[in-house]
């Protein structure tokens, strides 16, 4: 396991039989206390697909009940259950060919990074932007990756918002995702570029409306909206 | 995903127990929440209420329609009960306010559902499918309000179908219809992998379950 900030944590799991997976999918985790006692939560693969190994991107939720034990009590060689891979939809494959437009709302990165990771493999070149918002630059994870990702390919350009505190110095945006930061940053839509967009609901429902006003077609938007429905990043 | 009795021990897992009163109500698998979350495909389609309407289809023949006001003017029946999201969560006493679909195929002049499973449609291209069984008996209705106020957007609104006993990707949001169908066949979800059904009790998440 990896500590990707104080509150997030990546989980390298092996898992026997495991085909690979869609880049966007994600598992169900099984947690089983002593007793029987069992809890059940859905995890975003953050890794490429590949045989036996994948990652997975545990926020800490303060008062939850699996991701704090996720992020906390679990180490090396502990097992627990998984299931999946889950979801159709909200995957991408190098097939679609379209452009890309990666909208990410804090933990959200994750399924976005999958999809980073098989496109820089199978992909590179393809125009993609990835629009990236956060509360803070420690909140910002996967930091290394999309650097290292944007360096070996002009043809990904990486934004990124902070909403809550940003640096001295700091040249990005410094509000929540809307719709004149998509008219700067999103790609020109005569180009048919798919978006997908990852996030707490506030910030999934807030970006979605603004790309449908800035000309994206709704049929063209995929989404996935996790946590509360009041939380905002 | 059943109850697996050679599930491993995860080790310093301890959970958080259910009172007994509420382990009862709420089916395996699932954890309670106070908030109300949203899962959809895409973004919330905003629907004018000039422009919406709700239909029965039954093939190309449309046997009824109601605009806004219309479907206002139908009975409305009050509904508290708990839902259970295939996302994992489960929500205890919520309250909604609709038009049952006894009383739309009442209103629309049919002794019987001419056909034993129905489409679910929607604005934005939802789609889900549903046995005729589990919409009657006051079972089902199309809900326009929660919490005695207008249905947002975000959570369906203007209509969303309810069906609080089977997994809510059921409960269609923006529901703008129900077609008649003879033989049943997967909508939006269950073309995905998800169940055909969706009852939680019996943990029916996905294909196969």
């Amino acid at each position: 396991m990896r500590d990707e900030a104080p509150h997030a944590r990546s989980l390298v799991l092996t898992v026997d039989g495991w085909q690979g997976h869609e880049a966007g999918q994600h598992v169900d985790v099984r947690l089983t206390a002593a007793d029987g006692y069992q809890a059940q939560r859905s995890y975003s693969i953050s890794s490429a697909p590949r045989a036996s190994q994948l990652e997975l991107l545990v926020d800490c939720v303060p008062d939850g009940e699996v991701s704090p034990y996720l992020t906390g009590e679990a180490r090396a060689g502990d097992r627990f259950e998984l299931r999946g891979p889950i979801g159709g939809y909200f995957v991408w494959t190098p097939k679609y060919g379209r452009p890309l437009l990666l909208i990410a709302g804090g933990s959200g990165i994750a399924p976005l990074a999958s999809i980073l990771a098989v496109r820089a493999v199978a992909a590179r070149g393809l125009p993609t932007q990835v629009l990236y918002s956060a509360r803070t630059p420690q909140d910002v994870l996967f930091k290394e990756r999309l650097e290292d990702w944007r360096r070996d390919d002009p043809a990904l350009a990486v934004s990124l918002t902070l909403t809550r505190s940003a640096p001295a110095g700091w040249t990005g945006y410094r509000r929540r995702i809307d719709a004149a930061m998509l008219r700067e940053v999103a790609l020109e839509t005569s180009d048919k570029p798919i978006a997908f967009v990852c996030g707490p609901t506030t910030m999934v429902e807030a970006a979605a409306d603004a790309l449908v006003s800035v000309g994206y077609p709704a049929e063209r938007i995929r989404t996935e909206r996790f946590g509360p429905s009041g939380e905002s990043t | 995903m059943g109850i697996d009795e050679t599930s491993p021990v995860s080790r310093g897992f301890v959970g958080r127990r259910r009172s007994p009163a509420q382990a009862e109500r709420v089916p395996p698998g699932q954890y309670v929440t106070s908030d109300f979350p949203v899962l959809s495909a895409g973004p919330t389609p905003h629907t004018p209420l000039e422009q919406w309407s709700f239909a029965l289809q039954h093939g190309t023949e449309r046997i009824a329609e109601w605009s806004w006001p219309q479907f206002q003017g139908l009975k409305q029946t009050r509904v508290t009960a708990d839902i259970h999201c295939v996302t994992k969560w489960s929500k205890l006493d919520t309250h909604w306010e609709g038009v049952t679909i006894d009383t739309l195929l009442e209103a629309a002049g049919l002794a019987a559902a001419p056909t034993s499973y129905v489409m679910a449609y929607s604005d934005g291209g939802y789609t889900t499918n549903l046995p005729m069984a589990d919409l009657l008996k006051g079972r089902a209705l199309v809900a326009t309000k929660f919490d005695d106020t207008p249905l947002a957007p975000a959570h369906g609104g203007p209509a969303r179908l309810v069906v609080p006993h089977l997994y809510f990707w059921k409960s269609a949001k923006w529901v703008r219809g129900l077609s008649f169908i003879t033989q049943d066949k997967p909508g939006f979800w269950e073309s995905l992998g998800y169940h055909m059904r969706g009852d939680p009790w019996k943990e029916q998440r996905y294909a196969g379950d």
